[in-house]
């Protein structure tokens, strides 16, 4: 076997990390909001050496059919070839497709964004929000440090001027997009048996399994996502939803 | 008829090192008539009547009798193609990997895996770059479990220091096992605060190379960190006995000794007594 791999699995085995890390301990996190001039509103976040940049852009657009009154919400992500030797070009992989949908969802179900007050006209004419994840270095858990920037990044956002026809992406408003409750992802992956948060790299080469668990302000779950091949059971589970509220708070703190 | 630059200074490449035939080109540097000409970038070296140049940063090249760290990326027929940090890939043959029987047919995934690392010497590099390694002799084998890291090729001489001296003394104050390979990559296993500790060790003995009296400052370093408690680090378990790596008393073919072939393509040994490295 790899020896990065197992010396990771025999370290946790004597409840130990590479870093030196408690088993439930976040790496340094910072967000910076406002960096990208071109974007509606934008976020860096900087999760130890995992750096992740979104932007947000609204456009306006038809809704959809079955939805006539309400806005779009789209996110995607993209995996930059800089940020990680493992990350090629090319089109989307299975782990941005999974980072865009688990943000994604994470939004959606949480109603952070009321999609009936991007309505302008019915049937006619709505805002889309476009969420667009970036990777500058991929150094682990980019699912945390990713949803941290995204509801950074809406938090930042105001609406461009729109008379009607067009939008004019050069005059903003002062106009907020209305955000109204804070989601926020933790996952926390199981390695020998433990349950351990904020995996760096080499630990993600050498996990069992995963969930991200998005969390609102008063412990609310609004989406799950499991991952790799080992299941957990309910135990463990159960242990996983406790430790996430525990962390999700934590991290609510630094936002 | 002399040196036309100083000792220890910075040159770059086809700046005039010496004039005359009082001095012999070495490593990194050519003779073009009557001058002696740098071919690289670095710092000179004159040692006696020859004159190198010590590249400060650049990749590996292959030497025969390098010990290197490699992994392991595909399994062929006859052995197993490894990763050697340089633009080449090196291989293991079945006969050099192992001294026990291989039956034919068997499965060498056994041996060595894709994704595993060796610790492994080069036994031969022709002219196409082909390189061909062998794990006969002491300390060669499959790495155990612990983490790697990379550094500049060109500082590996100086994170060993002289007769090991640099890389035992980072080892008996952290109390981590070391494997420096030759081609700028680096194994060690401890505690993983002394790992760290290590790690940033030799990130700063690469960092600052050029420097004169750099044992005294990274002993202090090092004292600074650990409060100058000699932590002296486990000594390293064989998977294997001895024994079995012994070739086998075959009177069909005689035993080989390990080392490197002296055919005609490798040359006489010790050609240039300067291109050996410092070894532990």
């Amino acid at each position: 076997m790899n020896p990065i791999i197992q010396h990771v699995r025999d370290l946790i085995k004597q409840g130990k990390r590479l870093d030196a890390r408690k088993m439930d301990e976040y790496r340094d996190l910072s967000v910076e909001t406002g960096v990208v001039k071109t974007a509606e509103g934008s976020a860096h976040v900087k999760l130890g050496k995992t750096e992740v940049i979104i932007g947000i852009k609204l456009s306006v657009g038809a809704p959809y059919p079955d939805t006539p009154d309400e806005g779009a919400l789209m996110v995607s992500a993209e995996l930059m070839p800089m940020s990680s030797p493992k990350f090629e070009s090319g089109p989307p992989s299975i782990k941005s497709i999974e980072l865009a949908r688990v943000i994604d969802r994470g939004i959606r179900e949480s109603h952070a964004i009321d999609q009936k007050k991007l309505c302008i006209t019915s049937r006619e004419k709505v805002w889309m929000v476009s969420i667009d994840i970036c990777t500058i270095n991929a150094d682990g858990n980019l699912f945390d440090a990713a949803g941290v920037a995204a509801i950074a990044a809406l938090k930042d956002t105001k609406y461009p001027a729109f008379d009607g026809e067009t939008v004019d992406y050069k005059e903003m408003t002062d106009k907020p997009l209305v955000i109204d409750k804070v989601p926020i992802p933790v996952t926390i992956s199981k390695l020998n048996d433990q349950l351990i948060v904020d995996l760096a790299d080499n630990e993600e080469a050498a996990e069992d399994g995963r969930v991200t668990a998005t969390i609102l302000e008063d412990g609310t779950i609004c989406s799950i996502q499991k991952g790799g091949p080992i299941p957990f059971t309910s135990e463990e589970l159960g242990k996983v939803i406790d430790l996430a509220i525990e962390k999700s708070k934590e991290i609510r703190a630094k936002l | 008829m002399a040196l036309k630059v100083e000792n220890k200074s910075i040159v770059v490449p086809g700046e005039t090192l010496a004039e005359g035939m009082d001095f012999l080109p070495g490593e990194g540097a050519f003779r073009e008539g009557e001058i002696v000409i740098s071919s690289r970038l670095g710092l000179v070296n004159v040692d006696g009547r020859a004159i190198k140049i010590i590249p400060l940063a650049g990749t590996y090249l292959p030497k025969v009798g390098d010990r290197i760290i490699c992994k392991v990326f595909d399994l062929t027929y006859s052995g197993w193609r490894v990763k050697t940090n340089t633009a080449y890939a090196a291989m293991l043959s079945m006969k050099e990997a192992t001294s026990e029987y291989i039956e034919h047919g068997a499965d060498l995934n056994k041996y060595f895996t894709i994704g595993e690392y060796i610790v492994a010497k080069i036994i031969n590099v022709t002219g196409q770059n082909l390189i061909d390694i062998s794990l006969k002799g002491p300390g060669l084998n499959k790495l155990k479990p612990g983490r790697i890291i990379e550094v500049d090729p060109c500082k590996v001489p100086r994170i060993i220091g002289k007769q090991g001296s640099m890389v035992s003394m980072v080892k008996n104050s952290t109390g981590c096992n070391i494997i420096v390979g030759q081609n700028g990559l680096i194994w060690l296993r401890g505690e993983p605060e002394d790992e760290m500790l290590a790690i940033e060790c030799i990130k700063k003995i690469e960092k600052e190379s050029h420097k004169q009296g750099l044992t005294e400052e990274i002993e202090k370093f090092l004292k600074d960190k650990t409060g100058g408690v000699i932590k002296k680090p486990p000594v390293m378990e064989e998977d294997e006995p001895r024994e079995r790596r012994e070739p086998r008393r075959d009177s069909r073919s005689p035993p080989y000794r390990g080392g490197p072939r002296r055919d005609s393509r490798s040359g006489p040994r010790n050609f240039n007594r300067d291109n050996r490295r410092q070894r532990r």
